[in-house]
């Protein structure tokens, strides 16, 4: 088992003819991802890595439909447009990989997800992989590292950065250990799949032991996993890392944002609502194999 | 974020029909009083900054005349406000008032939806308020599809405590105001107080909107000069960092300067990270190391050479650091000879007069640290090269030990060169720049490592000479990455005939009076 993806997946790729989606749909098949199709609007009747392009959502899925999951490669001004149209077209799972995203587009992107019962990750995400099973995104950027980098194994790893969400799993995998699904839930304030729901998909699947999560400054996701750990809803252990101690604090511009958050967002609200919860909070991300094994008894 | 300040706020509002006080603003003791004069006493004079809380720091004067206008403009004009230094006041009529209310909306990341906020009172300290007096406030997610109806907006001042007519005035205003958060794609927006007058009108007397930095394309009206975050307004540098930023949408390049003005105090270095989470770890590990970072910077999403090497120029501009650090995650998906090269070509440039260690961790990372390693190693200082299996606290102390073994050295800053041709080389245009080759030297050359070199297979050899291999407008479209590599293979392993521009504008001056500052 594994979360959100594995190797049956049916996945189209948007934006499959640009410059990044040409070199990350290589990527994906070389890893084994199940790749049925791929769109760009006005190029449909190509191929991109033998994978046959068509100009709309609605018709890939004629061609090849169902569609389980789209990965979006295209440029952030148009990633609401291709968002909406993946959902209209019934693909209930999406990876918005660009970066710059408006925030008000996400919130409708968002808000039409909801309403048809779809959901997504990202925006700014690196992807998500299923140890040698498949992967959406960019993770590993070459099929010969993905496979060097990530081993299948107990470990869910989440994180809301990048680079950060390949660096734990790689260490992970260096002490012998492996991961049931990598996710990279996104750089931005809001995005589909935060950390709670991500944890709380690790926590229905078989495969997960434990699960590492990386934290940083800003937003509720990390207190709101402490809540879900403090009302039973999660019980696996969680392994957490939160960045940004070092980072300056912002002059206050906002009136609102304090009556409704009050504290929430700093580094102390994160590990301390983290700790009371009783999850493990490391200082430092070399740490966290080492506070894995002894949670896994190894 | 974007943050407006309070004068550009009001005329967002104003354009959504919402009532703002009469009012100008001056740069001048001379201007403001004009203003004054012209809508009439009582006035209020108000520092423009981005900053909430100015009236309980002295940043507000109410005056009956011309004197007391003159005298507050000239006090806060010039002010020192943190890093800020005011240079703008809002001169505003000063009107009787019944009531103050706040309303705000900001974006709750939990939901994903915007939220109202109104309290029936409201004005300065309005935090605590709302804690003292939780009946006053209340609250309301907003369907972003449905958008927020008055008859929702009156049902939350109701709640809030408001009874009567004016709860029909507040209604529209509330609506007026979701308005233009959607519309302007805001953060946040928010007026404190929000005031009822003695004549039943309801007016924002403040406002504060934070506009989305991915949003900004959308509003070129507002004129927001750099869509970023910044606690001041942006330095020079910041501004040449900028442009290199808005016209290369390859990768992202952040910088900001921490200190402007980088004490010789041998703790400060030059900071270089990659992808956010990576740079905050980096970052942590140089301030765990006992350094303090001049800058803030994060090449990341697979930037190309040309951009870290613009990057890495335009760090080096910062004279007195003792150190160069550059750190990501360690685990990148990209590959990582790119920066590598951006590193070598900046480093070369500039006889870097400071240590350096740069951890590329990720695909390829033994190429990149080897392009370190090979083509940096006659430089005065070390550079070093670092992997994956390199942790940023292992980096950061190794840079503690170059910088000593250094003895501490500060960084001169050296001028900037822009490349001149001779104007008979063959040129090549690229995405942000211009390959030159020399063919005359060419012929010299038996082994044309250029071409070797390109691994996009962008030039070939015609004649014996390298020339372009494709059509020049998709050599201009980004065909050409800008990788660096045929320049610095021609650089070590031919003549040196090649060359790639790569301008910077500003950068030039700004050095020129950077090396004029450091003689004095």
């Amino acid at each position: 088992m594994a979360i959100l993806i594995d190797e049956n997946t049916r996945v189209l790729v948007q934006g499959i003819t640009g410059r990044e989606g040409r070199t990350r749909t290589r990527l994906m098949k070389e890893y084994g991802t199940n790749v049925v199709a791929g769109v760009t609007p006005g190029k449909g009747g190509q191929e991109v890595e033998g994978i046959p392009v068509y100009d709309t959502v609605f018709e890939a899925w004629e061609k090849h439909g169902p569609i389980d999951a789209s990965a979006i490669f295209v440029p952030a001004p148009l990633v609401k447009e291709a968002a909406l149209e993946a959902i209209e077209a019934g693909v209930k799972l999406l990876l918005l990989v660009p970066d710059r995203v408006p925030i008000h587009d996400v919130l409708e992107i968002y808000d039409y997800a909801k309403k048809k019962g779809a959901r997504f990750i990202g925006p700014n995400t690196l992807g998500i992989l299923s140890p040698g099973k498949a992967v959406m995104g960019m993770i590993g950027g070459r099929a010969k590292s993905a496979r060097e980098w990530f081993k299948p194994g107990p470990v869910g790893v989440t994180s809301r950065s990048g680079g950060i969400t390949s660096a734990i799993s790689y260490y992970i995998s260096k002490a012998g250990l492996g991961q049931s699904t990598i996710v990279h839930v996104g750089g931005d304030a809001v995005v589909g799949l935060p950390h709670p729901e991500i944890v709380k998909l690790f926590e229905k699947d078989p495969q997960t032991e434990v699960i590492v999560m990386f934290g940083e400054i800003g937003t509720s996701q990390e207190e709101r996993v402490a809540e879900l750990i403090k009302n039973k809803e999660v019980t696996k252990p969680l392994v957490a890392f939160i960045g940004g101690k070092a980072a300056q604090k912002g002059t206050r511009f906002s009136h609102a944002g304090a009556i409704v958050e009050g504290n929430r967002g700093s580094w102390d609200s994160k590990v301390n609502a983290l700790r009371d919860a009783g999850a493990i909070v490391v200082d430092r991300i070399t740490d966290i194999p080492e506070a894995v094994k002894k949670v896994l008894g190894k | 974020m974007a943050k407006l300040f309070e004068y550009q706020s009001k005329e967002i509002l104003k354009k959504y029909g919402i009532k703002i006080p009469d009012g100008g603003i001056a740069k001048t003791a001379d201007e403001a009083v004009r203003i004054a004069d012209e809508i009439g006493y009582p006035v209020v004079i108000k520092v423009q900054i981005w900053e909430t809380g100015r009236k309980g720091k002295g940043g507000i004067a109410f005056c009956e005349d011309a004197e007391c206008v003159r005298e507050n403009a000239e006090k806060f004009l010039g002010m020192k406000w943190g890093q800020f230094t005011v240079d703008t006041v809002l001169i505003e009529k000063r009107l009787p008032i019944k009531a103050e209310y706040f309303a705000g909306f900001i974006i709750d990341d939990s939901t994903a939806q915007p939220v109202l906020i109104f309290s029936s009172i409201g004005g300065s300290g309005i935090e605590e308020i709302a804690k003292e007096h939780p009946d006053k406030v209340a609250k309301m997610h907003i369907d972003y599809g449905r958008g927020l109806y008055s008859y929702q907006a009156r049902e939350v001042a109701r709640k809030a405590g408001i009874r009567g007519k004016i709860l029909n005035k507040i209604g529209t205003t509330l609506a007026k105001l979701y308005k233009a958060m959607r519309e302007y794609d805001a953060r946040s927006l928010e007026t404190n107080p929000l005031a009822l007058t003695e004549d039943g009108e309801i007016v924002a007397l403040d406002a504060h909107i934070v506009i989305d930095d991915y949003g900004v394309y959308r509003h070129p009206d507002l004129g927001i000069e750099i869509a970023r975050e910044f606690p001041r307004p942006a330095t020079e540098l910041e501004k040449i960092a900028w442009n290199v930023e808005k016209n290369d949408y390859r990768g992202t390049f952040y910088f900001i300067q921490m200190v402007t003005d980088v004490p010789p105090d041998g703790k400060h270095i030059a900071f270089h990270g990659a992808g956010g989470g990576g740079s905050m770890m980096s970052m942590d590990a140089v301030l765990n190391a006992g350094f303090k970072i001049a800058n803030f910077t994060d090449t990341s999403g697979n930037p190309p050479a040309s951009k870290v090497y613009r990057a890495a120029k335009i760090i080096l501009s910062q004279p007195n650091v003792v150190g160069y650090f550059a750190s990501g995650s360690g685990v990148a998906s990209q590959e990582q000879f790119h920066s590598a090269r951006g590193f070598v070509k900046a480093f070369l440039e500039d006889e870097v007069d400071i240590p350096a260690v740069l951890r590329l961790g990720g695909n390829y990372e033994e190429v990149a640290i080897e392009i370190l390693h090979t083509y940096l190693k006659d430089l005065p200082v070390k550079v070093e090269g670092y992997g994956k299996d390199d942790s940023p606290d292992f980096c950061a102390e190794r840079l503690k030990k170059l910088v000593e073994e250094n003895g501490g050295k500060l960084h001169k800053v050296k001028p900037h060169k822009e490349f001149e041709p001779k104007g008979t080389e063959y040129k090549i245009e690229t995405m942000t720049g211009a390959i030159y080759i020399d063919h005359e030297v060419c012929e010299k050359c038996d082994e044309k490592p250029c071409v070797e070199a390109c691994q996009y297979d962008v030039i070939e050899l015609k004649d014996g000479k390298p020339v372009l291999k494709i059509d020049p407008e998709e050599a201009r479209k980004g065909k050409c990455t800008e990788c660096l590599a045929c320049e610095i293979a021609c650089r070590f392993h031919g003549k040196g005939a090649l060359h790639i521009h790569l301008p910077i504008p500003g950068l030039k001056e700004y050095r020129d009076k950077i090396i004029k500052e450091q003689g004095v």
